[in-house]
């Protein structure tokens, strides 16, 4: 009796063994097939993207690609900058200062994307003088902060550095 | 199939399965009697099977990041060499899976011409085994040529201009494969298109291959039928199942040997340099499973002459069946055929050899005596050998031997 007991808990062992080595062949296989799908190194290597912003005139802004999106960089105005400073942030449905948006007030550097799904927004549009998205309406004021339409969220900011005067480093 | 008289228990499972079969289906695979002395020549049914799907499912993913271009065909393999996430994985296991795949087909099929699976009531199965088999030379030579090296390049260039020898049409058959007068962009786009849509010809043809078998049931190594289902066969599952499973274990190790330790071995290093119109290799060599037949066509100092004995070596295949008719089917049993199957098998492997060599000399003679002993063993052996060999008696029964201890 202690014997065939001791006989089956070894088979028992053995095969969770066995299934458990097998989940995991299983999984380091099929790992690479989901991974391939990832961004790829030459992908990846497209990762900054510096821009010279000497030529760019008050009131103006580009549009550059970054990691295959579009970033806005805008020049503002100071009428632009003041009043995105002084709107009262109780009225904001996605409440930012505009000094945590910006590194120079003067400067703008926002990701062209619209926080609802995903379209290009056109500049110097709107109700708030900013931005419009004509997908499905969202108004954004001149610091890119949602105020009216369907959109959750204000634009996205992206990683940036002033690299010198002229000079921003995407990413 | 079979009759089937498979009931589903739950209410649900009879709802559907008088709705469509799949249950009875699942239920006549697993049931299915299978001789009980199968040998491991046997698992290569399941290994090919496995071949099949993995270069599928690795096919799918390659076309995800190759570029079918004349001008980024080369490139792109590169890309995903080296930046694809795992590419280079994926790579070496679709292109040494295809030597895999054919070293596998080989055994199958020496099996079946030992065992003497080809012949009577199993014709059918032989004969679509030989066009799945005609599909993956296919299928693997244009893979061959997507790279777009110099030896997928003149890889290309040699085996279409093989039309070009039929009389009359020859020049605008190769004009009309090409999709101009070279080898060029548009016979790459279409190679591509084919090789991505044959494997779904040859995954048909496997399941109708299966299908055929599952009528008469497996050959077994003494290749007599099934006479008591109870006795002589077991069920495939969990019989054979684990069985194929751990034959698959085995192969998988070599594949894996390939794959990480010399995955470039089996190809040809002038692969590596991208496609040149102007230049031809100094010597140009198929991959190592289609030389037999590139030998049996420089054997003959003929355009057409070789292009006819090419495809004639392929297409003989198909007649075996009426061109062995001995009513034993195991060599185990035919002292004489057993004896040819092993000169066959060192033929085969001699104009393999030779294939690989230079068209000279020595070896232009041996792939000449190669060429013409291969056509002499199906046309003139096996014909003649098939009536005056004395068989050896066989057992009664698949149990028989064991049961007597012979």
């Amino acid at each position: 009796m202690e014997k065939s007991g001791k006989k089956s808990d070894r088979r028992d062992f053995l095969f969770t063994a066995t299934y458990t080595v097998g989940a995991v062949g299983i999984g380091a296989t099929i790992w690479p097939f989901i991974d391939q799908m990832n961004p790829d190194n030459s992908v990846k290597a497209l990762a900054t993207t510096e821009v010279d912003i000497s030529q760019i005139q008050p009131g103006k802004s580009i549009t550059v690609l970054w990691r295959g999106k579009p970033v806005f960089i805008k020049r503002r105005t100071e009428t632009e900058i003041s009043e995105a400073q002084s709107v009262n942030l109780e009225e904001l449905k996605h409440p930012e200062k505009d000094a945590d948006r910006v590194k120079k007030p003067e400067w703008l550097v926002m990701m062209g994307i619209c926080s609802h799904l995903g379209c290009v927004p056109l500049s110097d549009k709107g109700e708030y003088k900013g931005w419009f998205c004509p997908c499905h309406g969202s108004h954004y004021d001149t610091s890119g902060r949602i105020r009216k339409g369907p959109a959750p969220t204000n634009m996205e900011i992206p990683k940036y550095v002033f690299v010198d005067e002229n000079t921003i480093k995407i990413g | 199939m079979s009759e089937h008289t498979y009931t589903p228990q739950s209410k649900f499972g009879k709802w559907f399965n008088d709705r469509l079969p799949l249950l009875s289906l699942a239920s006549h695979l697993t049931d299915y009697p299978t001789p009980k002395n199968l040998n491991y020549w046997w698992t290569f049914g399941g290994i090919l099977t496995f071949c099949l799907l993995s270069q599928m499912i690795t096919g799918l993913v390659l076309a995800m990041h190759y570029v079918a271009h004349a001008d980024m065909a080369f490139s792109s393999i590169e890309h995903i060499m080296r930046d694809v996430n795992y590419g280079w994985l994926i790579r070496y296991i679709h292109s040494n899976g295809a030597s895999m795949f054919f070293l596998a087909v080989y055994i199958h099929i020496f099996r079946s011409l030992f065992y003497g699976s080809y012949k009577s009531p199993r014709e059918i199965i032989w004969i679509l085994g030989m066009l799945i088999y005609l599909l993956m030379m296919a299928t693997a030579f244009m893979g061959y040529v997507l790279p777009w090296g110099q030896m997928s390049f003149w890889g290309a260039t040699v085996i279409t201009n093989l039309f070009s020898a039929i009389p009359l049409v020859g020049e605008s058959i190769t004009t009309w494969l090409w999709g101009g007068y070279a080898v060029d962009n548009p016979t790459l786009t279409r190679f591509f298109s084919l090789h991505y849509f044959f494997p779904f010809l040859i995954l048909g043809l496997v399941i109708l291959h299966i299908w055929a078998l599952h009528v008469p049931g497996n050959n077994n190594p003494i290749g007599i039928d099934v006479e008591k289902p109870s006795k002589d066969t077991v069920p495939f599952h969990p019989y054979i199942t684990i069985k194929d499973l751990f034959a698959l274990l085995i192969f998988l190790i070599i594949f894996s040997g390939f794959i990480f330790f010399a995955p470039n071995i089996l190809g040809h290093s002038d692969n590596y340099i991208e496609a040149n119109p102007l230049v031809t290799p100094k010597h140009i060599v198929p991959e190592w499973y289609l030389l037999p037949f590139y030998a049996i066509l420089r054997s003959v100092p003929d355009k057409l002459g070789g292009v006819v004995l090419l495809f004639g070596s392929i297409f003989i295949l198909m007649a075996l069946p009426w061109l062995d008719s001995s009513k034993v089917r195991s060599s185990i049993f035919r002292p004489l055929n057993r004896i040819f199957f092993w000169i066959l098998i060192v033929n085969v492997l001699a104009l393999g050899y030779v294939g690989a060599m230079p068209a000279e000399g020595l070896y232009l003679l041996i792939a000449r005596v190669g060429t013409a002993y291969y056509f002499a063993h199906f046309l003139i052996i096996l014909p003649v050998l098939s009536r005056i060999e004395k068989t050896q008696p066989l057992p009664l029964s698949i149990t028989d031997p064991v049961l007597t201890g012979k």
